[in-house]
Parts: structure tokens; C-alpha cells; sequence
């Protein structure tokens, strides 16, 4: 393959339906580092829960989304 | 004073001064305040990310050797608070927890029942388990039963700067509870600090007039100072009051006798 592949133009055509932060969202990625970089997130300070359960950032690649999961991007801030 | 050390989840603490991440006018201020105070565990806070504020890691300011205490804030509920525990141990933050679960929006009372309940189970599943509540015996009692590794009364509510208003109901927890008691919330000066350590508190947790002083990095130092002035005297058993004048100068053998 040169530079692309099926499953990657099926993405670009198809937005999928995620919950994010309580939000629906059509996004065309397939994977959570996807996500991630498509939305211009600093992974370093991001906290990943999918349907309930702790993504790790070594798994971000291999995690394929499906249409209506639900997604919480977090991260530590300040508080007392 | 060098062998009196607090000891919290197996972890030994030299310095009896927790501190807190909120409102600092510029998040760059926590090491130096760190640094001065010689504070060795400080709260951070979990939230959904701000798409269009870029909100910085609050975590890269804090050394190592610091303990992070996650607390459980925004939480209503003992599952929202166990939700958001099992996040944060997840995310690297290590098994402390701050058990903060809030519905009263006015005061920031915190909900001593749900607390309770999400003490119960976290503590189960192996946190260490620091449960702010209103100070009450009898809820004390119960948290330490239920595995809490310390109780954490308020002296006012949140961000006052009120100082030591529950102090009654806190001696009492002082003077019965086999857990270590933290004075967590509405301490606003070094002597109000000074005061929860004579009294006997284990602890104490200062954010707000530490991070919201015009020098976080002093404030800190001076409730560092504080905080050892008042753990020295407790240890040292203070003199007792009287309501009559006990003179401090010998009464006899003046010069005219």
C-alpha cells in the first residue's frame, strides 16, 4: 500500500458517532490515539476512560472505537 | 521533634503541613511553594478537559517525592466518588484519596452519609482513604471501622479563611479517634494552623490561604513554621490556664522587707 489503505478512506467518509464528555460528537477516527491527535489533545496530561474503563496510554493504538461509545477525556488539575 | 513522624497508607511524613493545588494565580508557584513549606503530600483535582482552555498538567509541578493525594471533588455521590478514586489510581496518581463528596453548593458541606458509603468501598479495594467530613464522633468512629487511614474535619467551610470554628467537635475526635485526625478546610492563618496542632491534630491541609496569599512561596514557609511551632508545644504538654494571676517572680525578699 502506498500512502493509504481502505479500512484508513473508510474513516475519512464515514464521521462516527461517539459520546464525549457527555456530548455526542461525529468524528472520523478510528482509534483513541486518532482521537486524540485529531483533536489536539496534550497526551501526555490526558486520562482516557471508555465505557466505564481506564484506557492506558499504551493501549490508545489498538483501542478501535465503535459508534455510541462513550468517552470521558480527563485530566488532573488544580483543587484542594 | 526529628522522630515525630506521621505515618499515612505506609508512607512516613516528616512534615505535618498538607497543601493543595487550587487557585494559584499562576500554577508555576507550586514547586517554590513546595520547596518553602517542605510540604510532602498535596491535592489535585480531576476534571473532564476544556476543548477550548488548554489547561496545563498540573502534575509536572510536582516533584516526586511529593505524595498526591486525588480528591474525589465534583463527586455528589459515594459511586461518583468511587468513579472518580479508581480514575485517578488508574492514571498513575498512586492510592491516596481525598473523599470529598459535595451537594450543598452554598456552604460546601460535605455529605458525611455518601462519604461514609464510598470510604467503605474504597478502603476495600485497598486506597488509602482520607474522608473529608463535618467533625463528628460518632461518624469518625465509623470511618475507622469502615478502613479510613485518617479522618479530616473541617475547622469552616471551604476557602473562609474562618480558621478553627468546629474546634470543640474537633477535640473531640482528637482526643478518640485511633486514626489520624487532618484539619482540612477553612484554615486561614499560620495561627490558626498552630492552633489545630496544640490541640493535638495529626495534621493539617492548607490550600486556599497559601495560594491565594500575594506570596504563595512565604505563606508557605510560615505555615510550615506554624505548624511545627504547634506540633512542638503539643508535644511538650502545655502549662495549664488559671483565671487568677499566678505570679512568675519570687513575692518575698524585696529590697524594703
Amino acid at each position: 500500500m502506498i500512502g493509504w489503505d481502505w479500512e484508513t478512506a473508510f474513516l475519512w467518509v464515514c464521521d462516527m458517532e461517539l459520546i464525549i464528555n457527555g456530548e455526542q460528537q461525529n468524528i472520523p477516527v478510528g482509534t483513541i490515539t486518532e482521537l486524540v491527535e485529531y483533536k489536539r489533545l496534550e497526551a501526555q496530561s490526558l486520562v482516557v476512560e471508555l465505557n466505564r474503563a481506564i484506557i492506558k496510554q499504551e493501549q490508545w493504538a489498538s483501542v478501535q472505537l465503535k459508534p455510541g461509545d462513550r468517552l470521558e477525556l480527563l485530566s488532573f488539575v488544580g483543587g484542594g | 521533634m526529628e522522630n515525630d513522624i506521621l505515618t499515612l497508607g505506609g508512607i512516613t511524613f516528616t512534615n505535618r503541613l498538607f497543601t493543595g493545588t487550587g487557585k494559584f494565580a499562576a500554577n508555576s508557584q507550586i514547586p517554590g511553594m513546595l520547596a518553602a513549606s517542605g510540604s510532602q503530600m498535596i491535592t489535585v483535582a480531576l476534571r473532564r478537559i476544556d476543548n477550548d482552555a488548554r489547561a496545563e498538567n498540573i502534575l509536572k509541578y510536582i516533584p516526586d517525592n511529593v505524595t498526591l493525594l486525588p480528591n474525589t471533588s465534583g463527586a455528589r455521590t459515594a459511586e461518583q466518588a468511587v468513579r472518580v478514586a479508581r480514575i485517578a489510581r488508574e492514571a498513575g496518581c498512586g492510592p491516596f484519596i481525598k473523599i470529598e463528596v459535595i451537594t450543598d453548593m452554598k456552604y460546601l458541606m460535605p455529605d458525611n452519609w455518601e462519604t461514609l458509603k464510598a470510604t467503605e468501598i474504597l478502603a476495600r479495594e485497598g486506597f488509602v482513604v482520607l474522608p473529608y467530613v463535618l467533625p463528628d464522633l460518632v461518624l469518625a468512629r465509623q470511618l475507622e471501622q469502615a478502613g479510613a487511614a485518617a479522618v479530616m474535619p473541617l475547622g469552616a467551610p471551604i476557602g473562609t479563611n474562618r480558621g478553627l470554628e468546629t474546634a470543640s467537635l474537633i477535640q473531640l475526635l482528637i482526643e478518640n479517634c485511633t486514626v489520624p485526625v487532618v484539619v482540612d478546610a477553612g484554615i486561614g492563618r499560620p495561627s490558626q494552623a498552630a492552633a489545630a496542632m496544640e490541640m493535638g491534630a495529626d495534621a493539617v491541609l492548607v490550600n486556599t490561604a497559601i495560594a491565594t496569599a500575594r506570596d504563595p512561596q512565604a505563606m508557605g514557609r510560615a505555615f510550615d513554621l506554624a505548624v511545627k511551632a504547634g506540633r512542638a508545644a503539643y508535644l511538650a504538654d502545655m502549662a495549664e490556664e488559671s483565671t487568677l494571676a499566678r505570679a512568675s517572680s519570687p513575692l518575698t525578699g524585696f529590697l524594703d522587707d
